[in-house]
């Protein structure tokens, strides 16, 4: 019989610990769903996506109770539009993200992701005519999520592209001002944006992936925190090697989870997402590991070596436990899905710049962050090529999701409700940047990108 | 299907029976039990045979779950592939 402690740490983790599989996301390929006929295109669209996903929702909800482990999420990701709607004689891609959004109701699904265009090295007419109409697409549809991948490691960094996406993210925002901005909730700005990652609201399923494929995302801050509750004032050794093997339980029940859910739907396994992935609820904070590390408040000095420690342990112990690891996988520092990053912010600790730093050593990037609805548009675009230029050097993944929140100032808050959770406005560097970003251009990519 | 039946709560007269009453309602298989009391609360493990239940496993869960409600207790069922998953290598 298995032993009766184990058991009981697994009922602890979910029952008071907020364990949870985060999202089980199936991606889906849309590249058979091309048409010179923007309507016929986006009934393919349609078709393709409620035929792929019908049995989803119903299958994990399955899954969740016969585990009796909760998986808060089902979502899609689909092929990135511009490339779907490139084909088709048309200047208005808004009804794309609508028909996306419909076969959202009819699947059940959480969130559908890949209203996207990938552009870091230059744009196409479709690239462009998507990026402009992300604003009015995220402003009309309930739950679709946009991205952009404006740079990488190889390519550099497309200002032209950062430029544009300064004023789409301010346009975003205006177009849901009755909302807090929360269109800009659903939109991400990445440098090396990678294919398979299940998370929202940055999932778009890669061109190189199969037809179909099941990618699941777990989580688990406050499994860790209670962990590290456990070794109070011991050295930095034992804090990693504690880590490490909370990481291989949470990944071994994702990695579970995932061929389940890839045997049942029939469809291809492709990744665990090894993500720390926080939500507001109390207990269930990154920011709260880093302060139990011994930090009086996230933000304080010694925070970026607590995440730098915690991001690599969790990739440690989680590697073992999965047959592919993939996605984002690492820890997220989200400040409005954070209840410790949220009071971090609001005491003042927790500054943007310090965002910044703490970005070059986590998973992803600037991520639910508010700043003043008055911010222009270039100090946006100055704020993403900053996080790009970390993104592009360091050879990682970094993101930008921010909400200049409309009529809101430094001290307000805007709460998004649900996972999206409350964020503080929080105060940017109010110098201009204009002239830098209106110099477009590429910044070119860096000589470590050279590598044959 | 192998399943393990958890049952954590207060200690009192009848749990065994009832819990084991409600599992032959439903011809669940009871394969092993374990149990300690500590300091009032009571701790049951049970592995369990659902191959001839007749109900869906989600059914059977919910009727377990209710069955504590009403006694006080935390009745629960997973299947045991998670325990060995999160804790065997």
């Amino acid at each position: 019989m298995i032993n009766q402690n184990d058991i009981l740490s697994t009922i602890r983790m979910i029952d008071q610990q907020h364990l949870d599989i985060r999202t089980i996301t199936m991606g889906i390929s849309l590249l058979d769903c091309c048409d010179s006929d923007p309507k016929r295109a986006c009934e393919k669209i349609y078709d393709k996506i409620t035929r792929s996903a019908r049995d989803l929702v119903k299958t994990g909800e399955a899954i969740e109770a016969e585990f009796g482990i909760p998986i808060v999420n089902k979502r899609i990701s689909v092929t990135p539009i511009a490339l779907i709607a490139g084909a088709s004689d048309t200047e208005d891609y808004v009804p794309f993200a609508a028909a996306l959004d419909k076969a959202r109701a009819e699947t059940g699904v959480n969130f559908v992701g890949g209203f996207s265009a990938l552009v870091q090295k230059g744009m196409t007419p479709a690239d462009e005519k998507l990026i402009r109409a992300i604003p009015e697409a995220l402003a009309t549809t309930e739950l679709v999520c946009a991205s952009v991948n404006i740079g990488s490691t190889k390519a550099g960094i497309n200002m032209d592209a950062v430029g544009k996406m300064g004023r789409v993210i301010k346009e975003t925002a205006a177009l849901t001002a009755d909302r807090g901005g929360l269109g800009c909730a659903k939109l991400v700005v990445f440098c090396n944006a990678v294919e398979d990652n299940p998370f929202m609201a940055g999932a778009f399923h890669g061109v190189s992936e199969a037809d179909r494929v099941i990618n699941v995302g777990v989580s688990g801050p406050g499994v860790v925190y209670h962990a590290l509750q456990s070794i109070k004032g011991q050295p930095f050794d034992v804090v990693a090697e504690t880590i490490k093997k909370t990481a291989f339980h949470v990944t071994r029940m994702g990695q579970l989870v995932a061929r389940e859910a890839s045997r049942r739907l029939d469809t291809p396994f492709g990744i665990v997402d090894l993500s720390l992935a926080p939500t507001p609820a109390v207990g269930d904070s990154v920011a709260r590991i880093l302060e139990e590390m011994g930090l009086e408040v996230c933000g304080a000095h010694g925070t970026t070596a607590a995440l730098a420690l915690l991001n690599d342990a969790v990739k440690k112990g989680g590697v073992m436990a999965s047959s592919s690891v993939g996605g984002l996988s690492g820890a997220f520092i989200p400040v409005s899905e954070d209840e410790g990053m949220i009071a971090a912010a609001q005491s003042g600790v927790l500054t943007l710049d310090k965002l910044e730093a703490m970005t070059c050593v986590c998973s992803v990037g600037l991520d639910m962050i508010a700043v003043p609805g008055d911010t222009p548009a270039e100090t946006l675009a100055a704020i993403i090529a900053d996080e790009a230029a970390i993104g592009m050097v360091n050879t990682k993944t970094t993101a930008v999701r921010l909400i200049p929140a409309p009529g809101m100032q430094v001290g307000d808050t805007v709460d998004f409700g649900g996972l999206l959770g409350s964020a503080p406005v929080m105060p940017v560097h109010t110098e201009s940047a204009a002239a830098f970003i209106a110099r477009g251009g590429r910044i070119p990519a860096p000589m470590h990108s050279l590598k044959n | 299907m192998k399943a393990i039946v958890t049952v954590i709560g207060k200690d009192q007269v009848g749990i065994i029976a009832g819990v084991c009453t409600k599992l032959a309602e439903y011809q669940v298989n009871v394969l092993d039990i374990s149990q300690t009391v500590m300091q009032e609360y009571f701790t049951m493990m049970m592995v369990v045979d659902t191959a001839k239940c007749s109900q869906p496993f989600d059914t059977l869960s919910a009727a377990l779950a209710d069955y504590g409600q009403n006694h006080g207790l935390s009745v629960r069922i997973q299947r045991e592939d998670i325990f060995d998953a999160m804790h065997k290598v």
